[in-house]
């Protein structure tokens, strides 16, 4: 999946009115103003590219990235608390101690390129919601619980009711994303994350997220995430079902990433058949399941 | 502050300042092309895909083509311009030159300030690293063996 634009006829935005709000709730008022006429601008790098094929063309644009305040990691009951602004290149090295950090690092390579990891924002990708985006699949892995704020107050969402389809999330046009909230992994979590994309750098054609734990020999609190497959992250339940209290090895992350293939909605485009999806996701769960026995 | 029409912008580009009246809607590269007249700064795809944009904003690597002007007030940028002492080419210049790092040098400035960027933040690179930070940006001629190669030597010039 991942955006596909073509219109050689113009690279050029339209015009629009800049707002540079102050402060955090000068931008909340700005939104409830201009309402579906604005747009925030976080790292531009999904926004930017829309707005020069004119796909977008928003009336006004609320700067955010003045606001250092969204701007911020802090670890607390267990949870990784992570501002809507911080730049996705931030995670290229372990934010925090344990499997979660680890994870994050893992994915953070796979998203884009260097210089766009240097201005694209953790919020601005799950607010964005390209179903093949690296932190929308570890948001659902992980069950992360997205905070919002508009002026009339503010939401927790959680990520599986965040995610509606392609480019479309549960925010409203007046409510800015504010952090999102992984859990932080306890130690003994194994972590794995695998893609397949042609070039490096491009969009995944597929990626698989695992957790889970082994306890007393057995695979406990499976989570298995898919990206690039459908119209937005999902869960493979079935799959997670079935490993559930298994022997981890060969055979059992074989099974499970049958049925993970088996299971999904795979969508079919020009990058690839819904068919060649399902291989891919059978390879990429297995893979992901060795990588976190070897690794972690 | 709120306008469709032109704003005063002040840009700090290769440490001089330069007055710009530009609408907002005017990116980063095309008023360093069209209103500072510094073309090193090429566009190709304005998109953020080929990299022939890349320029250093406080030393970090950034698509010109995905930032507007209005947002850079206070940015120390760096643009191929600003790399060569007078005469004397920079390292990685200098490299690319001797290595044949180029042929028709259209994505030359992106690379060239997206290795500055690299090798100012990381001095001893490997060549795994060096080949990832690479494929940030596309070239259409060389095969990039030639890049590689140059941005190599020109590592191992920098650390002196
Ligand atoms: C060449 C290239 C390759 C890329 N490859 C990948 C990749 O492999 N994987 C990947 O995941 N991404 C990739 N991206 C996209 C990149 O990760 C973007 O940074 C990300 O999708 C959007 O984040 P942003 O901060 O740039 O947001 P913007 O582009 O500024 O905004 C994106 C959307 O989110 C909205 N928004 C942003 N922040 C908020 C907020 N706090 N509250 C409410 N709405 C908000 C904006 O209004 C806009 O609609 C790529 C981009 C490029 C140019
Ligand atoms: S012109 Fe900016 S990345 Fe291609
Ligand atoms: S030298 Fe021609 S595109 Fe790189």
């Amino acid at each position: 999946m991942g955006v596909q634009y073509y219109n050689p006829a113009c690279m050029k935005p339209a015009s629009f009115d800049y707002l540079a709000p102050r402060s955090l709730e000068e931008a909340l008022d700005y939104l409830a103003e201009h309402g579906y006429e604005a747009k925030v601008l976080a790292g531009g790098q999904s926004l930017v590219p829309a707005m020069n094929f004119r796909l977008a063309r928003p009336a006004v644009l609320v700067d955010i990235n003045p606001l250092s305040e969204l701007d911020y990691l802090e670890e607390t009951d267990h949870r990784l608390r992570i501002g809507t602004l911080v730049r996705h290149s931030t995670f290229e090295k372990p934010v925090c101690q344990g499997p979660t950090g680890r994870l994050l690092a893992m994915a953070a390579r796979h998203v884009g390129h260097w210089p766009i990891r240097v201005r694209g924002t953790f919020g601005g990708s799950l607010a964005h919601a390209d179903p093949a985006a690296e932190w929308c699949v570890i948001a659902r892995l992980l069950d992360a619980d997205l905070v919002t704020r508009s002026s009339s107050g503010g939401r927790h969402i959680p990520a599986e009711m965040f995610f509606q389809t392609v480019f479309t999330t549960a925010l409203e046009p007046d409510e800015l994303l504010l952090e999102a909230r992984l859990p932080l992994l306890s130690s003994d979590t194994k972590v794995g994350f695998q893609q397949f994309s042609r070039r490096a750098g491009d969009f995944a054609l597929a990626m698989v997220a695992v957790a889970f734990q082994i306890e007393e020999g057995k695979v406990m609190n499976p989570r298995i995430a898919l990206g690039g497959v459908s119209d937005r992250p999902l869960r493979a339940p079935e799959a997670e079902q079935m490993i559930e209290g298994a022997d981890p090895g060969d055979p059992s992350f074989r099974a499970a990433a049958e049925t993970a293939a088996r299971e999904i909605e795979a969508i079919g485009d020009i990058h690839g058949s819904a068919s060649y999806r399902r291989d891919l996701v059978r390879a990429l769960t297995r893979r992901a399941f060795e990588q976190a026995i070897t690794i972690s | 502050m709120s306008n469709r029409t032109e704003v005063e912008v002040r840009l700090n580009v290769n440490g001089r300042d330069y007055r710009v009246r530009v609408e907002p809607r005017r990116t980063l590269a095309d008023t360093l092309r069209d209103n500072c007249g510094l073309t090193g700064t090429h566009l190709g795809c304005e998109h953020g895909v080929c990299g022939a944009c890349t320029i250093l904003a406080d030393g970090e690597p950034v698509r010109a083509c995905l930032m507007f002007a209005v947002q850079c007030e206070g940015m120390e940028l760096r643009t191929v311009e600003g790399l060569a002492d007078g005469d004397r080419l920079h390292p990685l210049q200098q490299a690319f030159w001797e290595n044949h790092g180029l042929q028709c040098g259209f994505c030359t400035p992106g690379f060239l300030m997206l290795a500055t960027g690299y090798l100012e933040q990381r001095p001893e690179p490997d060549e795994e690293e060096l080949k990832e930070m690479l494929s940030s940006n596309l070239c259409r001629c060389t095969g990039y063996q030639n890049i590689l190669k140059a941005v190599k030597q020109a590592a191992a010039e920098m650390r002196g």
